[in-house]
């Protein structure tokens, strides 16, 4: 309904068809030639405030089966860019596709496919965590005996069971990103957009996270932002490191940390973001 | 109209989880009241309708409904739930109509609450009950304009203050401008204008449902009005969501 045409037609293509193709990409070789259409492309994308330049042309693809992660200082544009690429906010100029959809001219069949934690996980807080889901799976099409499934499973992924009938705002902040976590697995999508998903959890739910998102990995195309290095490391195929709006590194975990002597991912954050310091 | 149903169901929902609804219809019904039997000298008139109750009903609306609007969106943005919702498979215009709906209906239940008026009015003489269905209808109607424009205004603004205080303001521009304050004003300036004024005051339209005259011309005004502000919201919506 919602997918058409060739692109369209590889998000409803089962999910263990690609395990091949994802453990090739752990071991860094680019995506095989006869490989699909990339499920996120992003061509050009730029973002002017006023004078301000929030975003230049960053261009990149993600293919099903990868985890790309999206690391920047405070401030680079992660969250910009992943804001124009779920449709939220006009791009001025460049162009984002989900599953070959426009976000901008086809955004409802974009975001069809989306599952999107926004920046800060927000939520309506007088609900309780089964009536947002409820509600969220009612956009999403489903009713009855369908929408109940969806939501016992997204309460099990994100093991959000024993805070079910609390309303969210009495959640912690650990809790309340799971349940925004919850309500973008729900509808099982393609493309995964995460902005800071392990912000704000313990070391026990960040690994419970993790854990989910490789699980998930296979069937889908994954953009994760963080600040955490290590979960670069942990879970990303790949990693973009962006600063002032532009992008300075598209590599797998392991090119990276080649660019330091010291082999670590600080190293070469600091490295790559910070402008032109004096080598230590 | 499926998205836009799911919409005003979670939102009417979002009234009554919170003091909002129980506060908002108390100091209705409260205000009703004492407007009705005192300043409205509903007894001491001895005529058996609800003419002193409809004659407040503009200016209670004037206050209390952008109490309601101010939120709507406003507090989207505050939130950041405003990213979560528009990343959602709808459209703006499935949304700003969705929580349209949901405040009107809330005020529809409101409205409804004052069925003790209808029923002394009713007990204590024979009042004209068509008279008092089409009053009903043109508080609504009434109402539907002042929430049009409230959550207009709220889009506009992430500051719920900022939002009342200008959807009052803006509601009063269009209560009073078929008052002789304003059209003999506009008549010793600019005279044109003060005949469209005229044509464009809410309260001026709601007369005639008052007395119990329902004329196609105010309903399409009142279509036209609701759906020229919603316009306006989906506009305000689409380049203010993400600031």
């Amino acid at each position: 309904m919602a997918c058409g045409g060739l692109r369209a037609a590889a998000c409803n293509t089962p999910a263990l068809l690609y395990l091949p193709a994802r453990t090739a990409l752990r071991g860094g070789t680019n995506v095989p030639a006869d490989s699909k259409a990339p499920l996120i492309e992003i061509e050009g994308l730029t973002k002017r405030f006023g004078a301000f330049t929030a975003v230049d042309r960053v261009s990149f693809t993600v293919a099903r089966g990868e985890v790309l992660g999206f690391l920047g200082p405070n401030g680079a544009g992660k969250s910009t860019t992943m804001r124009m690429l779920a449709g939220f906010m006009t791009p001025t100029s460049g162009t984002a596709r989900i599953c070959g959809h426009d976000v901008q001219t086809d955004s409802v069949a974009a975001r069809r496919t989306l599952g999107f934690l926004p920046e800060g996980a927000p939520t309506y807080p007088e609900m309780t965590v089964e009536a947002f889901l409820a509600f969220v799976a009612a956009i999403r099409g489903y009713g009855g005996k369908e929408a109940g499934r969806r939501i016992a499973r997204a309460i099990e992924l994100t093991t959000l069971a024993g805070v079910r009938l609390q309303p969210v705002e009495t959640l912690s902040k650990g809790f309340k990103r799971r349940v925004g976590l919850a309500q973008a697995l729900l509808h099982d999508p393609p493309v995964l957009v995460l902005d800071e998903p392990t912000d704000g959890l313990d070391p026990n739910q960040k690994h419970e996270v993790r854990a989910l998102i490789q699980l998930m990995a296979p069937e889908k195309a994954i953009v994760i932002s963080t600040h955490i290095l290590e979960e670069v490391g942990a879970i990303c195929t790949r990693a973009i490191i962006i600063a002032r709006g532009t992008i300075l590194a598209d590599e797998t975990p392991a090119e990276l940390e080649k660019r330091h002597p010291s082999g670590k991912l600080d190293d070469v954050f600091r490295a790559i973001t910070q402008p032109a310091p004096k080598a230590a | 109209m499926r998205n836009t149903m799911i919409v005003a169901r979670r939102e009417l929902g979002g009234y009554f989880a919170t003091p909002v609804a129980v506060v908002f219809i108390v100091i209705f019904l409260a205000l009703q009241g004492v407007l009705t039997f005192n300043l409205g000298n509903f007894f001491d008139r001895n005529q058996a309708d609800l003419a002193p109750f409809f004659n407040f009903v503009p200016w209670v609306f004037l206050l209390l409904v952008p109490a309601i609007t101010m939120r709507l969106w406003a507090e989207e943005r505050r939130l950041g739930t405003i990213e979560l919702l528009l990343t959602l498979p709808i459209t703006q215009g499935q949304a700003v109509l969705g929580k349209f709906l949901a405040a009107w209906a809330f005020c529809a239940i409101a409205l409804a609450l004052t069925f003790p008026f209808v029923i002394t009015v009713n007990f204590l003489g024979k009042p004209d009950n068509g008279v008092i269905a089409t009053g009903y209808l043109g508080a609504l109607l009434v109402a539907g304009a002042f929430l049009s424009i409230g959550s207009a205004l709220s889009a506009a603004t992430k500051n719920q203050v900022i939002a009342f205080v200008l959807a009052v303001a803006v509601c009063f521009l269009f209560a009073v401008a078929s008052y002789p304050l304003v059209t003999d004003f506009l008549s010793k300036t600019v005279p044109t204008l003060a005949e469209v004024a005229r044509r464009l005051s809410v309260a001026e339209r709601f007369q005639g449902f008052t007395r119990g005259v329902i004329s196609l011309r105010d309903l399409i005004y009142f279509a036209s009005f609701i759906g020229f502000w919603l316009y306006l919201n989906t506009v305000i919506v689409e380049h203010r969501k993400a600031d």
